[in-house]
């Protein structure tokens, strides 16, 4: 909402700068966006001239040599050269004399024009920024009286400059969508007088209309319906103060009725309709619900297509407008007007930001419509524009109104206890001061026991319906900067974080902690993700996608399954950026349509179940090269697994990995793995564990599809790899984790350390031969892993050897080599009935 | 003879105190203390000595070899510690080489250290982390926080809708429902957590993240709103800054308000000590953080009674306060990126920058 100060300070003038003014209106909650200023950089050197004489150019064809009498502004006439072709002997004009700042700030220069020298410029309106008119020089009889003295400051007659406050007006606020309301404002926040409401005075009269014929058939989406008739109406441009304003305010002047209804909307906040009544068929208007599909052409020359929901305005021929949103062109006012039909109505803001979202058309009328205006605004509209039609326009005023539906309901009067405003803010407001408030805001008050009985006036009837409404109105008047800064008292409140949440912020540490970057990728995902990860037509990640009713885009028009998606994406984006070697991790919500019955709580609401994932990949080295270390490893499954581990060991949790069933079509499917909570089992058997997630080698077509492949593959002394990555359910993870652990005593007793090497088939998982280790150790052997693998031509084809490393130990005494004999013999036997050699 | 003895003893102790090495400090042992030296052969012949002279000359050459021994060996370990330091000297390294192998540190996010560090600040100040869905229903997102039928945010230019009745959670809000809902009063927590709309530009982006603050208790009032919140300012953006309350609209607080915190770039003066207008709040003084407000009474009345938050939320006998604000936000302001995309666009170079 654009407000020119000058037109601001008719209502409310305090004796303050436009910054005092801006800071006393956002502090009171009407918050000033911005500062413009509008017409000419200073009023200084803007006077009214008297053509004297035009003479034709010498030079030039279009161009006249003017003799112009400046009064006391200047010795003598001065001699200006002017374009127009309307300035002719006798005018008064608007001259800006050399020095004078034009609107750009730029300072006037006398010029010669085709040889003759020009000592000012008269002026046209646009080059004073009061109307877009460019055609001729604004001519200024008829203004002050009819002929203004030459040399007198054009200031004094026009307003030729003025600051325009951009305010951002809270939707509960359409008061303040119009000048008088922000008066108001003014008025409560800085004490200074408010001028008598501008439409006191109306030329009109209530009572029937005759000749005219409204017939409301939708009276829940039309309260109330005004309109008077005005004849002998003389349709022509607006006087230059009138055009200033709009143009200030950012509207363009049109022609007169035009601009009462703008100037008028401008002022109070409510829109009207001018009508070309000679045009409207049968002189009776209906309002009634569209019909489905019907079509209206509004103003703006556009065909709509409406629905039973929106509201049209129709006469004899059909439908002229559509309510509240846009006038039709038939009926539009025009050059050939006489009788003008004023509509002014009251329409249900929220149909009408219905239809003027359904119908992408938003206007000044509809953006104030939705905001839900009092429908006793209308009779002070109607009052207002009779006065400035009557002014302007020549217009006389027809006995009567038609008036549908009537003001609104009586001023609801709710109760403001005195000790409750202290009890919200934390500081007592006197309760004279409470009173003196909302009567500068239009409210009235009456004393009750324990504070007042407050009536709330109909353009605040919906915004302040409660007593916590006047509290803010109080509050906001009165002065937030007054508050101290107080902290709760939180009897019995302390802060902390859930087990799970601390847990959740040592799985980021420990990768951080690794070397890993943490990104944040986007939840939405594209339907061809399915496809380009390789996804079965079956699979979950691709069925149970949940998709978005109105996506920004198709790309992102899903709710991720996958944290993979968007970490491939930014590893390609990495690497397109020459950053090749990428150690990446995210953790975030994944969601999943709910298929049948979700596990309570918002899922059952919702119907989408969502958790957190937890995804890394890792291109290239597994950490940077150093001048150590030129080549560092590459990152493989094991790297990855690792990582794993380490995630899993931070939060004591057991996990495991599982070659069968192939976890995933987007791995390479002999360097991945399933990840199954619980100790390692031996391969395929390890299905029936409870499935977190998946790890891996990515698959080369994945690696090639986002083109992640082919530095790995010209890695110096790396065999091209395609990068690893996995991805964990972490609210499982979490959810597994051992909180609180016993003591074990390890230390009065020393465990016993024994190695064996022993050879297996390929085919043998360590797994399983760990397990029947373990198996046969019983409750002594305390720890059994792999530290060492070996395979080679010693060994033979098909086979490789396992060095295992055995911890035997008891909890109450010191074991000897003798003791575990038995044991150890017994380990040998169960992996020879593996197929198992000892060697050495 | 004890003549002699003391002018070998003399002799020797020059010697070995001006000994340059162990290998002469070795041949000097050999010369004064070996086999066939003088002193020790001179302690062999005392029994041959007459008894008198017998105590007193056996007494002294014991004495002076006693002594070089002594003295050998003190000598002998300053110079074996030299020629080590001399020898370990030599050993020297480039200490201004870089540590090797590579042990790498990454970094969280911006956004999650950002989300984090505002966590344990309002954990110090008594609240409790709390983290909801981010799919939510239309009753949580917008009915019981008092958006009124046809209020603007509900438009499908302003909320993503899954179905007529689910929605993707347009602000964190809706926790504050829930939270009321399990929860008995007195209830002190923060929600973080990301939060979506249709806008994308270079100031928003269809994700975002949002950490909403809730307390509610017999007698939270507004201006334990603003002492909370300067904490809260002075803890991220300094010790000298301000808050000020703007009056403002929401349909879940009343009043309403937003939350400037004083410009740390200009210290808040608008102007930098050159003249120049401040570039990080335009002059103003004063930077946007937060919208706020005491909790509207309508919200108290949307939460049923149940036996999970007895005594419930009678609006006569408890009030409190809730803001929202953008994690985005703080961390731009904090650390002067200028686009916000550029935080879901993860270049590893940007990620790297922030602790």
């Amino acid at each position: 909402m654009r407000v020119p100060l000058e037109w601001l300070r008719e209502y409310c003038d305090p004796p303050l700068g436009v910054e005092e003014i801006e800071e006393r209106l956002t502090m009171t909650g009407t918050k000033v966006e911005a500062v413009h200023r509008h017409g000419v950089a200073g009023v200084e050197g803007f006077v009214v001239g008297r053509v004297l004489d035009v003479r034709a150019h010498p030079q030039a064809d279009r161009l006249r040599v003017c003799e112009v009498d400046l009064g006391g502004a200047r010795e003598g006439p001065a001699t200006i050269v002017c374009g127009a072709p309307n300035v002719a002997a006798g005018q008064r004009v608007a001259v800006a004399l050399p020095g004078a700042r034009m609107p750009d700030g730029s300072a006037l220069r006398a010029a010669t024009l085709r040889g003759v020298a020009s000592e000012g410029m008269i002026l046209a309106e646009d080059e004073l920024q009061i109307g877009p008119g460019h055609e001729g020089i604004l001519v200024l009889d008829g203004l002050d009286g009819g002929a203004p003295e030459p040399g007198t400051p054009l200031a004094q007659l026009l307003p030729l400059a003025t600051a325009v406050l951009e305010l951002e007006v809270t939707p509960n606020r359409p008061d303040c969508l119009g000048v008088y309301g922000v008066a108001r404002e003014l008025h409560a926040a800085t004490g200074a007088p408010l001028a008598p409401e501008p439409w006191r005075e109306d030329p009109g009269s209530f009572g029937p209309l005759a000749g005219v014929q409204v017939n409301v058939e939708c009276p829940e989406l039309n309260p109330r319906f005004t309109a008077r008739l005005f004849e002998g109406v003389e349709i022509g441009p607006s006087p230059p103060w009138l055009k200033a304003r709009l143009s200030a305010a950012g509207q363009r002047p049109i022609n007169n009725v035009v601009d009462i209804t703008n100037y008028v909307m401008w002022l109070t906040g409510q829109p009207l309709h001018a009508f070309d009544f000679d045009w409207v068929a049968g002189g009776r208007l209906t309002v009634r619900r569209a019909h489905e599909g019907e079509r209206v052409v509004t103003l703006d020359g556009e065909q709509r297509a409406l629905d039973e929901e929106m509201v049209v305005i129709e006469d004899g021929e059909g439908p002229t407008s559509i309510a509240g949103v846009m006038g039709g062109e038939r009926s539009e006012v025009q050059a050939s007007t006489r009788r003008v039909l004023m509509e002014v109505a009251n329409w249900n803001g929220p149909n009408i930001h219905r239809t003027s979202w359904a119908l992408g058309l938003r206007s000044e009328a509809s953006s104030r419509f939705e905001k839900g205006l009092a429908p006793e605004q209308c009779t002070e509209a109607q009052a207002m524009a009779a006065q400035l039609m009557v002014a302007l326009c020549g217009a006389r005023t027809v006995p009567g109104t038609i008036d549908v539906g009537g003001p609104g309901p009586a001023p609801a009067v709710i109760r403001l206890r005195e000790r409750r405003v202290r009890e919200v803010l934390g500081v007592p407001v006197a309760r004279a001061r409470q009173r003196e408030i909302l009567q500068a805001l239009g409210f009235a008050t009456a004393d009750a026991d324990d504070g007042l009985d407050v009536s709330v006036p109909p353009l605040r009837r919906h915004d302040v319906t409660r007593e916590a409404d006047l509290i803010e109105e109080v509050a906001r008047i009165d002065g937030l900067e007054r508050l101290p800064a107080t902290l709760p008292r939180r009897r019995g409140a302390y802060g902390r974080l859930t087990a799970a949440q601390r847990l959740r912020r040592r799985a980021l540490d420990v990768l951080a902690g690794r070397g890993l970057y943490e990104v944040v990728g986007w939840t939405f995902t594209s339907p061809a993700l399915a496809d380009r990860l390789r996804l079965a037509p079956d699979d979950e990640r691709r069925v149970r996608a949940v998709p978005l009713r109105n996506p920004l885009s198709t790309e992102h028009s899903l709710l991720r399954t996958t944290l993979l998606g968007s970490l491939l994406d930014v590893a390609a984006l990495n690497v397109a950026r020459g950053v090749e070697e990428l150690r990446l991790f995210e953790v975030g919500t994944i969601f999943a349509s709910d298929g049948a019955g979700g596990q309570g709580g918002a899922e059952r609401e919702t119907g989408v179940h969502e958790h957190r994932s937890l995804a890394v990949l890792v291109r290239g080295a597994v950490r940077p090269a150093s001048w150590g270390e030129p080549r560092p490893p590459q990152a493989d499954f094991f790297a990855m697994k690792a990582l794993l581990e380490a995630l899993a060991g931070a939060l004591g949790v057991e996990v495991s990995c599982a070659r069968e069933p192939a976890p995933a079509p987007f791995l390479h499917p002999g360097r991945s793995a399933r990840v199954v909570a619980g100790e390692e089992l031996a391969g395929e058997e390890a299905a029936g564990g409870e499935v977190l997630g998946w790890l891996g080698e990515l698959h080369p077509l994945i690696a090639r599809a986002w083109e992640l492949d082919s530095a790995a593959a010209a890695a110096p002394g790396g065999e091209g790899r395609a990068p690893v990555a996995m991805e964990i359910d972490l609210d499982r993870l979490i959810a597994l984790a051992q909180h609180e652990r016993g003591y074990r005593d390890l230390i009065s007793f020393p465990a016993l350390r024994q190695d064996l090497a022993v050879v297996l088939a390929l085919d043998v998982p360590a797994a399983q031969a760990l397990a029947a280790v373990r198996a046969a150790g019983g409750e002594l052997l305390d720890d059994a892993h792999v530290f060492d693998v070996y395979s080679g031509p010693q060994i033979g084809e098909g086979r490789r050897s396992l060095a295992l490393a055995l911890s035997f130990r008891s909890a109450e005494r010191t074991l000897s080599d003798a003791q575990v004999a038995p044991l150890r013999a017994r380990i040998v036997e169960a992996l020879e009935r593996l197929g198992g050699e000892l060697r050495g | 003879m004890i003549e002699r003895i003391q002018q070998l003893r003399e002799e020797a102790q020059m010697a070995i105190a001006g000994a340059p090495s162990s290998e002469a400090l070795e041949e000097l042992r050999v010369r004064y203390l070996g086999r066939r030296a003088e002193l020790p052969v001179m302690l062999r012949g005392v029994a041959q000595l007459p008894a008198q002279e017998r105590g007193a000359v056996g007494r002294a050459a014991n004495e002076a070899r006693q002594a070089l021994e002594a003295l050998i060996a003190e000598r002998s370990s300053a110079l074996q510690e030299r020629e080590l330091d001399t020898r370990l000297r030599g050993e020297g390294i480039d200490v201004t080489l870089p540590g090797a192998p590579a042990q790498p540190v990454g970094r969280l996010h911006v956004l999650t250290a950002t989300a984090r560090e505002l966590e344990d600040i309002f954990m110090g100040l008594g609240f409790t982390v709390l983290e909801g869905p981010e799919v939510e229903t239309v009753h949580y997102n917008f009915d019981a926080l008092n958006h009124a039928p046809a209020h603007p945010a509900r438009a499908e230019t302003d909320t993503f809708y899954i179905s007529d009745e689910v929605v993707l959670r347009t602000h964190t809000s809706p926790m504050q429902v829930r939270a009321m809902e399990a929860h008995p009063p007195p209830l002190y927590v923060v929600i973080p957590g990301r939060v979506y709309r249709p806008d994308s530009d270079a100031t928003h982006t269809p994700q975002f993240h949002q950490i909403e603050g809730l307390a509610v208790d017999e007698d939270i009032t507004l201006a334990d709103l603003k002492g909370t919140l300067l904490a809260f300012a002075r803890t991220v953006f300094g010790e000298q800054r301000e808050v000020r309350l703007r009056p403002h609209f929401f349909p879940f607080t009343e009043p309403s308000v937003e939350v400037d915190v004083s410009c740390f770039h200009c210290s808040g003066n608008g102007f930098m000590r050159d003249g120049s207008r401040c570039a990080l709040c335009k002059g103003e003084g004063w930077l946007e953080v937060l919208g706020a407000g005491e909790v509207d009474p309508d919200v108290y009345r949307h939460i049923p009674t149940t036996e999970r938050n007895a005594p419930g939320y009678d609006p006569e006998r408890v009030q409190g306060y809730a803001w929202g604000m953008g994690v985005e936000r703080i961390a731009m302001l904090r650390h002067g990126f200028p686009d916000l995309r550029l935080l879901f666009e993860n270049d590893v170079r940007f990620l790297e920058q922030f602790r």
